[in-house]
């Protein structure tokens, strides 16, 4: 009874206003809606705030020289140079740690959504990349320093006699690509299992291999997802701090290590923006606050802009669909 | 290769209410194209069923056996299977045996969950890909047992098309291109494989609406075109069974009219099966029918004996519309 009277309001409601007056609602219902307004605005203040803080203070210490030059010693803002270094390093570990993610997250998706077995295996494997993505970093750090000092994996770090020193871009971007890779995973799988099954069915059904079906019909309905887990995997990994500061060596300038070319760099070690942010902070070694905002702002660019990509992304991958 | 012989089951026994127009069209070996229009449609009034014109005007000129379907029983032991009456440990097709020839249209008909589809999914394997699924008795192509065929190639002479109209995400050609090439590769390249492909689509009776749009994405043709396409795909391995999985249940009137011409007109180049739950669709394209209902195979016959004058009661029911 009461129903069918709630429906003929809400149809005559649809005819005069296209939105139901929240006046028209319960006491703690209103209230409910007052806390998430309450909540958004507050929410939406601080992330303002925090880029438009950066901003200004970013933008008033950001010259272009700072992105060319690289850092050097020295006491005070014009002798300590800018952050060409960390700039470089960034997009290296970036890099390493992306080429090393992606294969390994696409496989294990692939694997985990399609194949599944052995079962137990597959389930072990789950949870340890959900527990993966609750390691905190710096614990990962410390495990990375105990893993490259060994003699074993000498070759990808400085050693001197038999001492390895274990902190390298290699060391760092394996590492590093811990941290991005439960976020492929999850994006992949998420990709894959959102194809309905009679597209794999259909495939499988004039005579197409398994790994055919893979490689060349799911995979690329996929991308969008593997695209936006990558995005966000390197996003983390841009903005991790601790294994850096750890992995990569205290330097701030790019220490190669031997002759290869770019072996050498790979070798050695190095700072990203977010160690140089750490070591300028008003608690840094160098304490150059000024430098700090200034590669802060770059580094806050660079995310936001990585975020944009992750939105444009998504967005565009919603094209595939079949009709349901 | 044999010609015409019996099917071994529930067969319409000649001296039990045997319909004297329909019978003929079944048991003589080489049949007329004169008889059969005359004997179908005149053997109607038997029950209330009433139907359209049928599309097929006359009798193909030659049937020959392809496959067979001996004693067959699915049965799917977890409850994980995706289709009907398969409640944990119980079969979803008991004791099946159906010829499949090439030169006529069979239609399974029957209520939802009775194990037309999953009948219709074993003739290429695809039950394997059910988790628990286990099939007994013994389904031969062309006289081999299928088990001992390796599955992507059996697949490849038994295609299959889904409910869904499901051309992969990529564009016209490829969809076609991707099933005639070898594994996971982009070999042969486009040039070579030009003249399979428009074979294919012409085959499906598409060519002539695509040919300008060949590079455009599948996924932007109507329904009808997409199954058509799906039937393309199918057709271009150059199978000896074609499977159809209620292709039409998913569009629009003229769509179905042409897909069900185009089906009359295939029988003769392949063997075609189709699972449909439209009688009068049945009725319109079919040259033998069987009817299934709870996983059993009731009544198999040609279109005009099961249609005009059923054995079974419960054929006669569910064809004049008491269930399903």
């Amino acid at each position: 009874m009461s129903g069918e009277a709630v429906t003929t309001q809400t149809v005559i409601a649809r005819h005069t206003r296209p939105v139901e007056a929240s006046s028209t609602w319960r006491r703690t219902d209103r209230l409910g809606l007052a806390i998430c307004w309450l909540l958004g605005l507050l929410f939406c203040a601080i992330a303002a705030s925090i880029v438009i803080f950066m901003m200004v203070q970013g933008i008033r210490y950001l010259s272009p020289s700072l992105l060319v030059t690289r850092p050097t010693a020295g006491f005070s803002q014009s002798q300590t140079g800018g952050f060409l270094d960390p700039l470089i390093g960034t997009v290296v570990v970036a890099l390493l740690g992306v080429a090393i993610a992606l294969p390994i997250g696409v496989t294990i998706a692939v694997w985990l959504t399609e194949y599944g077995r052995p079962f137990a295996l597959a389930r072990a494997a789950e949870s340890t990349i959900e527990m993966l993505a609750g390691i905190p970093d710096i614990v990962l750090a410390l495990f990375g320093l105990l893993i490259f000092s060994s003699p074993i994996l000498g070759f990808l770090s400085r050693t001197s006699g038999h001492v390895v020193f274990g902190r390298s871009f290699f060391a760092a971007g394996a590492m590093l690509s811990l941290v991005a890779l439960p976020l492929i995973v999850g994006s992949t799988r998420e990709g894959l299992q959102a194809i309905p099954a009679h597209i794999r069915e259909a495939s499988l059904a004039v005579g197409k291999t398994r790994f055919a079906t893979i490689r060349r019909v799911l995979l690329p309905t996929a991308r969008p997802s593997v695209i936006t887990g990558t995005m966000l995997g390197l996003g983390r990994i841009i903005g991790d701090t601790a294994i850096i500061v750890v992995l990569l060596g205290a330097t701030l300038t790019l220490n190669q290590a031997g002759g290869t070319p770019v072996i050498s760099l790979l070798k050695g070690t190095g700072s990203t923006l977010t160690s140089f942010i750490y070591e300028n902070a008003p608690t840094g070694e160098a304490n150059q606050p000024n430098k700090a905002y200034a590669a802060a702002f770059v580094l806050l660019l660079v995310v936001l802009a990585l975020n944009l990509c992750v939105d444009v992304v998504g967005r565009r991958g919603r094209v595939v669909s079949w009709s349901s | 290769m044999e010609f015409m012989s019996p099917p071994p089951v529930r067969w319409l026994d000649p001296d039990r209410e045997a319909p004297p127009a329909a019978a003929p069209g079944q048991h003589e070996p080489e049949r007329t194209p004169e008889q059969a229009p005359v004997t179908q449609n005149g053997s109607a009034p038997a029950t209330s069923f009433v139907s359209a014109p049928r599309r097929r005007v006359q009798a193909s000129h030659f049937a020959l056996d392809r496959m067979q379907i001996e004693d067959v029983s699915i049965s799917y032991t977890e409850n994980t299977a995706v289709r009907g009456a398969n409640v944990k440990g119980k079969a979803a097709v008991r004791s099946v045996s159906l010829p499949v020839r090439q030169g006529e249209v069979l239609a399974l008909i029957g209520p939802s969950g009775c194990g037309k589809t999953t009948l219709l999914r074993s003739l290429n394997r695809l039950t394997e890909m059910t988790r628990g699924a286990s099939l007994e008795g013994r389904i031969t192509l062309d006289g081999v047992d299928i088990t001992t065929i390796e599955p992507t190639l059996l697949r490849r002479r038994v295609t299959m098309v889904f409910q869904q109209p499901n051309p992969f995400p990529m564009s016209v050609f490829d969809n076609i291109a991707y099933v005639l090439r070898e594994m996971g590769s982009r070999r042969p390249r486009k040039r070579a494989l030009e003249g399979p492909v428009l074979d294919a689509l012409e085959r499906a009776g598409l060519l002539e609406e695509v040919r300008a749009d060949l590079d455009h994405p599948a996924l932007r043709l109507s329904g009808g075109q997409q199954q058509r396409l799906c039937i393309a795909r199918a057709l271009a391995v150059q199978p000896e069974v074609l499977l159809l999985d209620e292709p039409c249940s998913a569009l629009d009137p003229q769509s179905t009219q042409v897909i069900e011409d185009l089906i009359v007109r295939l029988r003769e180049e392949v063997a075609v099966v189709i699972v449909t739950h439209n009688l009068q669709q049945a009725y319109r394209i079919a040259d033998n029918v069987g009817f299934m209902y709870l996983g059993e195979l009731v009544e198999y016959g040609t279109v005009g004996s099961v249609f005009g004058s059923p054995r079974q009661q419960r054929t006669r029911d569910y064809v004049s519309g008491a269930f399903g």
